[in-house]
């Protein structure tokens, strides 16, 4: 079973903050770690591929720092790395990164199964694993809590509706993203270290693609545009309870009291 | 054609204002080599170092070509995704057409409605309910086979809602099934498709404005889609209010379904109920807990004082990332949006995924120990305070009230 897992290089801390006087963005270090949601997709395909043999590759977009992402789930137990980087792809959106996705996914060959994490924890949008589905033109579901191959070309699913689960039968290729949780995915192996490595990660860039395009890639393909990023509106009228503890607890109380919820 | 986007001025740059720039952009996307500065691909041009950086040095330009090929007037509505969970009207939907409603009105374009389902439903009465909030057309797609969610049917039954009513802008409830089904159909579209928006906004030209927390920080964006049409976007329950039920004045438009769409190899093969689950988008009352909680016991205190006041336990990410809380207590972008009537945070920074999911509460009470933390800029009431000094002694107080009222009412 040849099975693709797409994971993303996101911020360490999301505490970034605009200073309120300059309006520029105040950034806490520099660190990263592998998408958090990307970590029960990977996990996903281990245990696949444990089962039904076949290779797991791992796909990501990004600058040149991202393979260490890629490095990381190469211990973890992927087979094979691929990171699509060219500075043409920069200020992609949804869509032009899930159109990038896709055309790596194309140059890369053919996969039963791409799997993904359900959302970002940076964009927290949900929608790549869809778009990317959509553009290779594949059927996907999204936040898929159980996973079974019935045969080389089906798989049974249980996606989760929020209020409820639909159980359903798919045909691969096809395109899922994991719910979170599902699974307990595993730390990279320092044994894997002497076996995977950088040399197993390859870097495609734009002149690799198909469609050479500028169109329909980065900032030039994204429908949509950032306008301006302010901080979030402060409410006008707000009331600083001060005193010792044992004046706000009962400032607290009254006001508890006040809205009946004593 | 000149490409659109930043550009350096190399002969400005030198190592210094290399370095300045480098500093300057929070996503790291200047690279600086062999006396080149150049963005790389986590570059989100957000333009910081065009307003900020050193004048002259980087500059944006728009296409040339800025019709994009699409005509803004050929795209009329504001058209709404009615999604039905068993047969009944997800609570989203009022919500989105009570928007809908505002943004039309501001461009004069009529609200239109998809709705998909079957026979076996009351497609009548779901019609009926939908323009009772104010819809002008509900086009209406039913068929046994469109009973239960199957993406590419639905895919296709929207894709020629889109091409009969070229709508300009489309609502989709944040829902499983929403954050699903609309980025299939905007990629089918190629066009913009913003998730989970907390204000919408329609300019005179038609042009969507699109708010909601951005990076993965404390900030907020404000996004347009200035050359696609039509407009995607989600929104989530409780974010925006149901309108008051008003008199129909709409009509409806009953739609022929292609059995050609309905085939895609997917087969449905039970619809599993979940037992009740604890809904704390529905809690009048949230005791809300962050980081400032040290250890998974002391949780106790903070259910103790949640089931004191009648109300509902829930967190931040972190404590569902540590393992200490249910994904199902989480407020946030990736947990629940609520609105309560008051929510009391403790020990909780602020951040704008977290505002974003509590930001519609009615009154907000937080308690954190350090003044400068963003949640007292939203919060009603601010508490700078050590919540394991004030819970207990806030404890002691009710329990103190309650004794006497008992007391009182006995005698």
């Amino acid at each position: 079973m040849e099975i693709l897992v797409c994971i993303k290089q996101v911020p360490a801390t999301t505490e970034v903050e605009v200073d309120p006087v300059t309006g520029v963005l105040k950034r806490e270090g520099s660190a990263t770690k592998v998408n958090p949601y990307d970590l029960f997709a990977l996990e996903e395909a281990f245990q696949l591929k444990e089962k039904y043999g076949g290779q797991v590759t791992v796909l990501s977009m990004g600058p040149d720092p991202a393979k260490a992402v890629l490095l990381e789930a190469l211990y973890m137990g992927a087979d094979k790395g691929c990171l699509l980087s060219d500075r043409n792809f920069a200020g992609a959106d949804v869509v032009a990164t899930s159109y990038t996705l896709a055309s790596g996914i194309r140059k890369l060959g053919e996969f039963d199964l791409i799997i993904c994490g359900k959302q970002t924890t940076d964009g927290d949008t949900a929608q790549v694993g869809p778009e990317t589905a959509e553009f290779l033109g594949i059927p996907h579901a999204s936040y898929v809590e159980e996973l079974y191959r019935q045969d080389d070309t089906t798989l049974e699913v249980t996606v989760n509706m929020g209020n409820y689960r639909i159980r359903q039968r798919m045909s691969m290729p096809c395109l899922v993203t994991i719910e979170q949780d599902v699974n307990t995915p595993r730390l990279p192996s320092f044994r894997r270290r002497s076996i995977v490595g950088p040399k197993d990660i390859v870097t495609y860039s734009l002149k690799d693609f198909d469609d050479q395009d500028l169109n329909n890639y980065g900032l030039k393909g994204s429908p949509t545009q950032v306008e301006k990023i302010f901080p979030p509106e402060h409410k006008q009228e707000r009331v600083m309870i001060t005193g010792t503890s044992q004046q706000v607890a009962e400032e607290l109380e009254q006001l508890l009291s006040g809205y009946k919820f004593i | 054609m000149k490409q659109s986007g930043l550009h350096i001025n190399q002969d400005k740059v030198t190592p210094e204002i290399a370095a300045e720039l480098l500093e300057l952009c929070p996503f790291n996307g200047f690279d600086y080599a062999g006396g080149v500065l150049s963005f790389n691909a986590s570059c989100r041009v957000c333009r910081i170092c065009e307003r900020r950086g050193p004048a002259g040095v980087v500059s944006f330009h728009e296409a040339e070509d800025d019709t994009g090929g699409i005509r803004k007037e050929d795209w009329k509505g504001v058209a709404v995704f009615a999604e039905l969970e068993g047969g009944v009207l997800s609570p989203v939907v009022p919500e989105l057409i009570g928007k809908a409603r505002e943004l039309a009105k501001v461009i004069d374009h009529p609200v239109i409605i998809l709705l998909v389902g079957c026979p076996e439903f009351a497609m009548e009465d779901l019609e009926q309910e939908i323009l009772s909030y104010g819809a002008d057309v509900v086009y209406s797609y039913s068929h046994p086979e469109l009973k239960e969610f199957r993406v590419l049917p639905y895919a296709a039954v929207f894709e020629n809602f889109i091409q009969t009513t070229t709508p300009s802008s489309v609502l989709v409830g944040a829902t499983n099934l929403g954050r699903s089904l609309a980025p299939r159909v905007a990629a089918r579209f190629t066009t913009g498709l913003t998730a989970d928006c907390t204000q919408l906004e329609m300019k005179d030209n038609t042009d969507l404005i699109q708010i909601r927390p951005a990076f993965g920080g404390n900030i907020m964006a404000r996004i347009i889609t200035p050359k696609h049409r039509p407009q995607f976007c989600t929104v989530r329950y409780k974010v925006f209010s149901p309108p008051s039920p008003t008199k129909p004045f709409g009509r409806v438009q009953s739609m022929e379904v292609k059995p050609e769409w309905l085939e895609d190899n997917t087969k449905v093969l039970e619809i599993l109920e979940k037992e009740q689950e604890l809904d704390i988008s529905e809690a009048e009352l949230i005791v809300a807990c962050g980081r400032g909680i040290r250890s998974p016991q002391d949780l106790e205190l903070v259910q103790q004082l949640a089931k004191t006041l009648g109300g509902q336990t829930a967190c931040t990410r972190p404590l569902v990332e540590s393992g200490w809380m249910d994904a199902r207590h989480q407020i946030g972008l990736s947990g629940r949006t609520v609105k309560p009537k008051l929510i009391l945070t403790l020990g909780i920074s602020g951040a704008v995924q977290f505002a974003a999911g509590m930001g519609g509460s009615e009154t907000i009470i937080a308690i954190n120990s350090d003044p400068k933390a963003p949640i007292f800029n939203i919060a009603d009431y601010g508490i700078v305070g050590d919540l394991y000094e004030i819970l207990p002694i806030l404890l002691e107080q009710i329990k103190a009230r309650k004794t006497k009222e008992q007391g009182e009412v006995l005698q």
